[in-house]
């Protein structure tokens, strides 16, 4: 549902660098969503051919590089990567663990024409 | 001519985290101590809030911001007929408060005249864990009827809070809620997470969550910020 407020900003970040690169057109985007946060793909882009009409970013590519979840277990040290539901370690069946990637939300860089 | 790669590394909300630094330097130039409320729809959040305005207003000047997404009153009606000040902000079919609509609402407060502000956010558990307000507390809602899997399906909110106030106690003999289960989930994305269960229709359990935020506000009102 917030895809919307997330596409407004990504297109606020792409132009406001676009225009520091004195770019007469944007034509990627790349960004990196952890597996942690909510965002639908397919919304985003939904909302992004809606909102980057008539800007220098219509047209302009999305590229979305997921990271996985990425989880350290405290009692043995065991790092791991989760896809799907939050599980205990594979190696010591510990709980006590630490969230220590999947939360990336960011704008990685763009492509411009001068 | 091929195009060139321009490097960002700017965080997607990065504009929202700041206008909500500037709601805590606003909240924090008066001593205002912010409360997030968070819940999914049908919780209890607002019945919680009116047990705590109820149980404090006494000791301490409250006041209420309520997030809804249509212009309807009922939860701003309840605050306003206990006399305490309370704003509404329609959010207009948006499906959470972000830190410019809270900029909105603080500006129409006496936040001078005001020791502790709770901020009932809308129902939902994905959008308002994204965006930041500013407030010094972030608290979640849960509530026994939800189930026990929520944590496991919504990260997000449980990875942000600060106080977990788990309500509807009452109604955990009737229902298959695997405590243990959801402990564990909520261990694994918050360590040492506070955490109050309670029964904001009872009263059970909510005199150790109102003990503790009294605790919170007094240390609060002695820091120099």
């Amino acid at each position: 549902m917030h895809e919307l407020a997330v596409t407004e900003s990504v297109l606020d970040i792409a132009l406001r660098h676009a225009r520091q690169a004195n770019a007469s057109r944007v034509t990627d985007i790349y960004l990196v969503i952890g597996r942690l946060s909510s965002i639908v793909d397919e919304s985003v882009q939904f909302y992004w051919e809606l909102i980057a009409e008539d800007t220098i970013c219509q047209h302009a590519k999305l590229h979305f590089k997921r990271i996985p979840a990425r989880l350290r277990c405290l009692d043995c040290n065991q790092e791991f990567d989760i896809n799907g539901n939050l599980s205990p370690c594979p190696q010591c069946g510990s709980f006590h663990l630490q969230i220590i990637g999947g939360e990336e939300f960011y704008v990685e860089s763009i492509l411009v024409e001068k | 001519m091929s195009p060139t790669r321009v490097p960002v590394v700017e965080k997607i909300l990065d504009a929202n985290d700041q206008i909500a630094q500037q709601n805590r330097a606003l909240l924090d130039r008066s001593k205002t101590l912010a409360v997030n409320i968070m819940a999914s729809p049908g919780a209890g959040k607002t019945t919680f809030i009116l047990k705590t305005l109820e149980a404090m207003r006494a000791k301490y000047r409250m006041a209420v911001i309520e997030g809804d997404t249509a212009p309807v009153t009922i939860d701003a009606d309840k605050v306003s007929a206990l006399g305490l000040p309370v704003v509404q902000i329609n959010t207009g079919g948006d499906c959470h408060l972000d830190a410019v609509m809270l900029h909105t609402g603080l500006q129409s407060l006496p936040l001078q005249e005001i020791d502790i502000l709770l901020i009932e956010n809308v129902g939902n558990l994905i959008c308002p864990a994204a965006f930041k307000l500013g407030s010094h507390l972030n608290l979640l809602v849960a509530s026994i009827p939800e189930g026990d899997d929520k944590p496991y399906k919504y990260p997000n909110m449980y990875r942000g809070l600060d106080v977990l106030v788990i309500n509807k106690m009452d109604m955990l003999p009737y229902l298959d809620f695997n405590m243990p289960y959801f402990l564990q989930g909520v261990e694994i994305l918050n360590p040492g997470l506070k955490s109050f269960p309670v029964s904001a229709k009872t009263g059970e359990g909510m005199v150790a969550w109102l003990d503790w935020l009294d605790e919170v506000v007094q240390k609060h009102r002695q820091n120099d910020h």
